[in-house]
């Protein structure tokens, strides 16, 4: 995942749970026993990730389907 | 015709080895040559040769026949073309003037005689005796493989019996210059030099090997070779060791002579490497070759006349004739089969795809997706003059996949699922008839069938208890394709077994299944399995008035009724009685098509079954009857007027059920969930049970978020739990600029993401997307 390529000038959203600004942060994730470390949006206080649809649809998928077939 | 589909590598946890590979390979006959260019004794790959020709690439034409032919204007000019007699276009017009043309690309276009191409020379030496076309062939063959040839002649020119040939035909000045080709370094011409059989012996101390330039049992042969005459037709071979000669009889064909001193070439040639002088030699010379071709509805054209005999083709002319050629292919699988063409090649290019996917250890797989989109129809075999069935091999290696844990969770997951939530509480039931306590027998729907029009199961339900005595059980569950598609053998067998208990606290009634992919689940498995259509064929119709004269509607049968010739009957018989009139579709009974949905295609590759809808929607413009839900709603789905055979029988409004959308991932959900309290409720008198849960939030999408979530391969149910999670754990984040909530959830393997707004009582759905990974991050309370 692309670590600083087309970043958003500022988040629209806001942690809903305590209201603290959202800000990139390195986040774990995981698919078939691979773990990966990206930057991801998220609230520094309580640690809700946000992962945006064209995050989501878009990098995140093809790097799931490549894993899919190792 | 396959009736039989046979299990491909059936020995539980192998994967398909090589044995296997080639086993399948050899049912392709795609890569073999077509008739002509096995009919050429010396292999011309005529079926360049004339898209080369149509092309008016000169060059290529001329490339292509000195590639095979050692002397291409002479050849051109003289062959006895036995590639004629077996061209297909014999059979559709006249056979392609293959001879003719050739003589055309020499005389109009000859290409400059070959010069010594860079062989490493070698040291052994070889004696050649006699220069019609055998001698000449051996001698140009070896000396192009850097051998030290020299050839005895007797007279004082090279050419033997080609002088025979009239000038007109054969000019000497051509003769001259395709001979000069053996003016090089390492052919030494001994002409005027007569050879007899006391020179033998000592031509035999001076050279590695020799070759006697006759025709087999010739009167020379005869002569130089005494009682030592009998040559082997397929090495060449004669008595003496080092010695070979002619093995072909007779001088009346020039290129079988050709053939037959490339024959002596290769001996010698192998003679000298110590190699094997007869293994795999069954390609040399003319064979029949295994290319399968269908000539049934090519429209027959007759041979382009020419304008002057004896000149010759014009360039028009020839360019015309060349057109007529078939271009022999097989690929008649690949015709028929949207998903074997959408990958650019044909079964023989697949297997080995596939096979090369299974050996991977380490690294990517990339046949994954292919092997996953056929729709495992079957239709391949059918068409296959070999019966080679790549739905089978599909399969056979998703099995393969799976067991070896390798299949990649995104292909079926979603269909799994669906099938478990058949599976579940929340559809599956089985129950006698009410007041009875013993079922003769019992009514299968399945759970596609329920899901797109729970109320015609309702219908047929009641209709049966009316129409059969003995009692008739009720179940409700899936069939388990889909673990099967998915080449999920546990998930299968677990979900069968299941069903069977169930069936058998019934105490074993006869089956009556409406879906055609139940039928072909069980049919083989349970005996007395019978289709809905075979039972009702004769019985009195509750006809609704609507159905009676509908007009013309075109039968899709359903892939998996491929080779159920009574359940086609039947069908065609029910539509007759309704007052429909018939039209076959191109594509149909034993040869009928997938509508996309079979092997869960639509799953692993949508962008493919989209196109088989569409491909197959095409065959006609009439509106089409479909005897299984999925293929209904899949061609509803494509704008394709579709009734379902249930709708001529039960449905009032005829207009409306033809255009009725397809029902979705989400509502056929509801639907079955809602059959069985309704069932229950009507037949069973069971208090109505009300949803609970998250079940019971108010989700409310328009349109465009409806399609998008179907998809997207999102369910209600899904944003749903997204909801109550965010809701009831404060989760979520906020748009402050609008007010929207974002939320995600992980109920199983999928991450759902849920942008909405609450409205009044409910929830209003503004996007929704989902992914696999999962986020591993630690929420501080
Ligand atoms: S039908 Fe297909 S699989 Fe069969 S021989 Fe032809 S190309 Fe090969
Ligand atoms: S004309 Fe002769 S050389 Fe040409 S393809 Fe036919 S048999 Fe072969
Ligand atoms: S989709 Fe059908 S016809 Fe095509 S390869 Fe698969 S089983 Fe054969
Ligand atoms: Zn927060």
């Amino acid at each position: 995942m692309n670590k600083t390529a087309n970043l958003p000038p500022k988040p629209v959203w806001k942690c809903g749970k305590c209201g603290g600004e959202l800000k990139h942060g390195t986040v774990k994730i995981t698919y078939l026993g691979n773990d990966l470390r990206v930057e991801e949006l998220k609230c520094l206080n309580c640690g809700l990730v946000l992962i945006t649809e064209e995050l989501a649809l878009g990098k995140m998928f093809e790097v799931e389907q490549s894993l899919e077939d190792k | 015709m396959v009736t039989h589909r046979a299990n491909i590598y059936k020995e539980v946890g192998a994967a398909m080895d090589q044995v296997e590979l080639r086993r399948l390979e050899s049912k392709c006959s795609q890569e073999n040559p077509p008739a002509c260019t096995a009919g050429c004794p010396i292999h011309v790959d005529v079926r360049k040769l004339m898209l080369a020709i149509q092309n008016q690439d000169w060059k290529s034409a001329a490339s292509i026949l000195q590639q095979k032919q050692p002397f291409p204007g002479i050849i051109s000019r003289i062959c006895d073309h036995p590639c004629e007699d077996v061209c297909k276009r014999k059979d559709v017009g006249a056979t392609v003037a293959i001879s003719n043309l050739e003589r055309f690309c020499l005389e109009n276009h000859a290409p400059k005689i070959a010069t010594v191409g860079a062989v490493p020379p070698k040291s052994q030496t070889v004696a050649v005796v006699g220069s019609g076309l055998r001698g000449l062939t051996t001698a140009y063959d070896l000396a192009r493989k850097g051998y030290i040839v020299t050839l005895f002649e007797k007279s004082d020119r090279l050419g033997g019996n080609l002088w025979k040939h009239p000038e007109q035909q054969l000019p000497a000045q051509v003769i001259a210059n395709e001979l000069s080709v053996l003016n090089r370094p390492n052919v030494t011409i001994e002409s005027n030099t007569v050879i007899t059989r006391q020179d033998l012996s000592q031509l035999k101390e001076r050279f590695d090997a020799l070759y006697i330039g006759f025709a087999a049992q010739s009167e020379d042969a005869l002569e130089l070779l005494g009682e030592n005459s009998t040559v082997d037709p397929i090495s060449c071979t004669t008595p003496i060791a080092g010695v070979f000669a002619g093995g072909q009889l007779g001088n009346n064909s020039p290129i079988n002579a050709v053939a037959d001193g490339r024959r002596g070439a290769v001996s010698i040639d192998r003679y000298l490497q110590g190699a094997s002088l007869t293994a795999s030699r069954d390609r040399e010379g003319a064979f029949e070759s295994k290319l399968f071709v269908n000539v049934n509805k090519i429209p027959s054209l007759p041979a382009v006349p020419m304008s002057h005999e004896s000149g010759g083709y014009t360039g028009e002319e020839a360019v015309r004739e060349a057109g007529r050629c078939l271009n022999c292919q097989c690929l008649e699988c690949v015709k028929a089969c949207k998903y074997l063409e959408s990958y650019g090649g044909y079964p023989k290019k697949y297997l080995r795809e596939i096979y090369n996917n299974e050996s991977i250890v380490m690294g990517t797989r990339h046949a994954n997706k292919m092997i996953n989109s056929c729709t495992q129809c079957g239709l391949c075999a059918e068409v296959c003059p070999n019966d080679l069935d790549m739905g089978q091999v599909c399969l056979a290696s998703r099995e393969s996949m799976v067991r070896r844990g390798k299949m990649p969770p995104s292909a079926h997951d979603f269909a799994l699922r669906d099938m478990a939530f058949s599976n579940s509480e929340q559809f599956a039931l089985t129950r006698h008839q009410p007041g009875f306590n013993s079922s003769k027998y019992v009514f299968f729907p399945g759970c596609q069938l329920s899901g797109s029009s729970p109320e015609h199961v309702e219908k047929v339900y009641a209709y049966l208890t009316e129409q059969l005595a003995g009692g008739v059980g009720l179940m409700l569950r899936c069939c388990g394709a889909p673990a099967h598609w998915g080449g999920n053998q546990g998930q299968f067998q677990t979900s069968f077994e299941e069903m069977v208990a169930e069936w058998e606290s019934l105490g074993k009634p006869q089956l009556i299944v409406a879906c055609s992919t139940c039928h072909s689940m069980f049919r083989e498995k349970l005996p007395g399995v019978v289709s809905l259509w075979e039972l009702i064929k004769d019985m009195d119709l509750p006809i609704q008035g609507a159905g009676a004269n509908y007009g013309k509607v075109a039968v899709q049968d359903p892939c998996t009724t491929r080779y159920e010739q009574g359940i086609h009957e039947a069908v065609r018989h029910i539509l007759l009685r309704l007052g429909c009139e018939i039209e076959e579709l191109p594509y149909s009974k034993e040869l009928t098509k997938c509508c996309g949905f079979g092997g869960l295609t639509a799953f692993a590759n949508p962008g493919l079954a989209q196109q088989i809808v569409e491909n197959r929607i095409k065959e006609s413009t009439a509106d089409y009857v479909a005897y299984c839900a999925m293929c209904r709603d899949r061609f509803a789905a494509h704008g394709k007027r579709t009734l379902h055979l249930l709708d001529l029988i039960f449905a009032d409004d005829l207009q409306n059920a033809a255009t009725r959308p397809d029902s979705g991932f989400s509502q056929r959900h509801e639907h079955r969930a809602r059959l069985k309290r309704t069932l229950l409720h009507k037949f069973w008198q069971t208090p109505q049970e009300r949803e609970r849960g998250y079940r019971t939030i108010k989700i409310i999408c328009n349109e465009e978020i409806s399609k998008l979530m179907e998809e997207r391969l999102i369910l209600i149910e899904d944003v749903q739990q997204v909801i109550e999670h965010a809701e009831g754990t404060g989760s979520k984040f906020i748009n402050p600029d609008n007010g929207n909530y974002l939320a995600y959830f992980r109920p199983a393997r999928v991450t759902y993401w849920v942008e909405y707004q609450p409205q009044e009582d409910g929830f209003v759905v503004l996007n929704a997307y989902s992914h696999r990974m999962e986020i591993v991050e630690e929420v501080k309370p």
